[in-house]
């Protein structure tokens, strides 16, 4: 098993840290895992994209020119990478920033109202998790609790207090 | 963990007496990540922010003459600012390791990753005929472990290490084994493992003095000679690569630190294809795998060297061959990073495949 990922958006909606707790979840599910950003001046505003590679065997490249999965949250991201995923492969986005959706035909293109479903749950910041959920939905290669776990890793103990509201958008995320 | 956080980590766990640097973009983890760790509560180790690198550097030369196991790091323009001191470590002969995270250059550059250094630090860098011993981290689980490694060939040899990394290695996340804890040493210990160091005589002995002026021609001239002859000893001893598929391979490319795992992807893409490609990554940057180049030369129709520079590693291929087989570069520079795919086309357009 690999599974090739890309997440690309806005910097400041959590692209990295939902890679972050991704690969940290693949660590606690025994994987090998590697977590390439963007790093740079992408701060609040600019664009920011993480690559995630899960695999059962060791991993080669960690830079990569095409993908099995991408999860897409703004339409810059969609324009560059909806190009970038393999035949028969998976892109998830959420339709509220996109204005041209997904054209392609020859992969599995799911939207998914991660931003409506944030405000549902009351809770702005869990917008990545939601999208999380969806994405562990569609390419089931961690479990929930593996997630909870690489959650509990990347956040620092002060906030351990926002664990169950995040478990909930995770699985709010799996519903949708 | 990060590439940066493994090494900080690291040097925690070895021993490491002093870390001195300056933050810059893409190691600044390095420094941060140490901040956090406190050392100087467990282990003792020092790590001060210095207030330039060229102070940095020093703090390092002078840590180093005590026999205290010291480091540095930094990224291609603070590099060029160390250069005076790296020269003087290398002619007082002072262990030390120096890491540098590569980014583009020239001048201030790009904070995107780049190889564009490797002449820099494999042919000197500083002035006089001088080496580091230079190792090319390729994975994270490299950068921890190349901070032992480093500093146990710096203290076998007395010479300076530089550990030869770059903004992927540096930035990029992935499972690593920490190294076990070891205590620093005790100021006898240390007296025992590097009699030469400058600690305060004991009675008995006469002075020791570390200095890199002679202007005697003819003493400055032995000293010379005898450097040179550690480098060949170095050369002779600690030769490190890795090879992938090349026991039939009829092409090699030859990529050292990540521009490898890339190459990794696209030897494995023409495998899938039919294509006997194999790989050749150097660990040791300085002393180069001549030999194993030489070799393969014998073996192979041609050699494409891959580097995130405009050609500086195929200068040593190239000087490595007995054969006059094709050599073609392919490089990315200025903070641009190929994908697997360039290189499987680079390979199939310059051999013709």
């Amino acid at each position: 098993m690999k599974e090739e990922i890309i997440i690309a958006g806005f910097g400041g909606q959590g692209v990295l840290s939902m890679g972050k707790i991704l690969a940290y979840a693949g660590l606690m599910g025994g994987l090998e895992v590697t977590w390439m950003p963007s790093y740079g001046p992408e701060q609040r505003g600019g664009t920011a994209n993480v690559t995630v590679i899960l695999s059962d065997s060791p991993i080669s490249s960690p830079v990569l020119n095409s993908y099995d999965t991408a999860v897409i949250l703004n339409q810059q991201s969609l324009d560059k990478f909806q190009s970038k995923v393999k035949p028969g492969g998976t892109l998830i986005y959420d339709p509220y920033s996109i204005h041209h959706a997904p054209s392609r035909t020859d992969i599995k293109v799911v939207p998914v109202n991660a931003m409506e479903a944030t405000f549902e749950l009351g809770s702005s910041k869990t917008y990545n998790m939601v999208l999380l959920g969806a994405l562990i939905k569609q390419r089931p290669h961690v479990t929930v609790d593996a997630v909870m776990a690489g959650l509990k890793k990347a956040l620092p103990e002060r906030h351990h207090h926002l664990l169950p509201v995040n478990k909930q958008a995770i699985l709010k995320g799996m519903e949708l | 963990m990060k590439g940066n956080e493994a090494i900080a980590h690291a040097a925690v766990r070895y021993g490491v007496d002093g870390y001195f640097g300056y933050p810059i973009t893409p190691q600044s983890e390095i420094l941060e990540t140490l901040e956090e760790l406190m050392p100087w509560e467990t282990t003792g180790m020092v790590v001060l922010q210095a207030e330039s690198e060229v102070a940095a550097i020093n703090m390092v030369y002078g840590g180093a003459s005590t026999g205290k196991a010291c480091m540095t790091s930094s990224s291609s323009p603070g590099i060029s600012l160390k250069q005076e001191g790296i020269s003087y470590i290398a002619a007082g002969e002072l262990p030390a390791l120096i890491v540098n995270c590569m980014r583009g250059g020239p001048g201030l550059g790009t904070i995107q990753p780049s190889q564009s250094d490797y002449f820099q630090a494999t042919k000197g860098g500083g002035h006089g005929d001088y080496h580091m011993i230079v190792l090319a981290p390729a994975s994270v689980q490299e950068m921890a472990d190349f901070v032992g490694l480093g500093f146990d060939l710096a203290f076998k040899y007395r010479n300076p290490v530089m550990m030869l990394a770059d903004g992927i290695v540096g930035q990029m996340m992935e499972k690593v084994v920490l190294p076990p804890f070891r205590p620093r040493l005790t100021d006898e210990e240390i007296a025992q493992r590097s009699p030469w160091a400058v600690t305060g005589r004991p009675e008995g002995r006469g002075p020791n003095v570390l200095t890199t002026l002679e202007l005697d021609p003819r003493l400055m001239e032995k000293h010379n000679i005898h450097l040179q002859e550690k480098y060949d000893l170095i050369k002779a001893e600690e030769v490190r690569y890795e090879e992938f598929m090349t026991e039939d391979c009829e092409y090699l490319v030859v990529a050292f630190g990540c521009v490898a795992r890339i190459c990794m992807k696209a030897v494995e893409e023409a495998r899938a294809q039919g294509l006997k490609v194999g790989l050749l990554r150097p660990i040791t940057l300085w002393p180069f795998p001549s030999a194993e180049i030489c070799r393969l030369g014998k073996q192979v129709k041609g050699m494409l060297v891959a580097e995130l520079n405009a050609g500086q590693m195929i200068e040593d291929v190239l000087l490595s061959l007995d054969e006059r087989i094709p050599v073609h570069h392919f490089g990315r520079f200025g903070g641009i990073v190929m994908d697997p795919d360039e290189i499987f086309v680079a390979l199939k357009e310059k051999f013709t495949l």
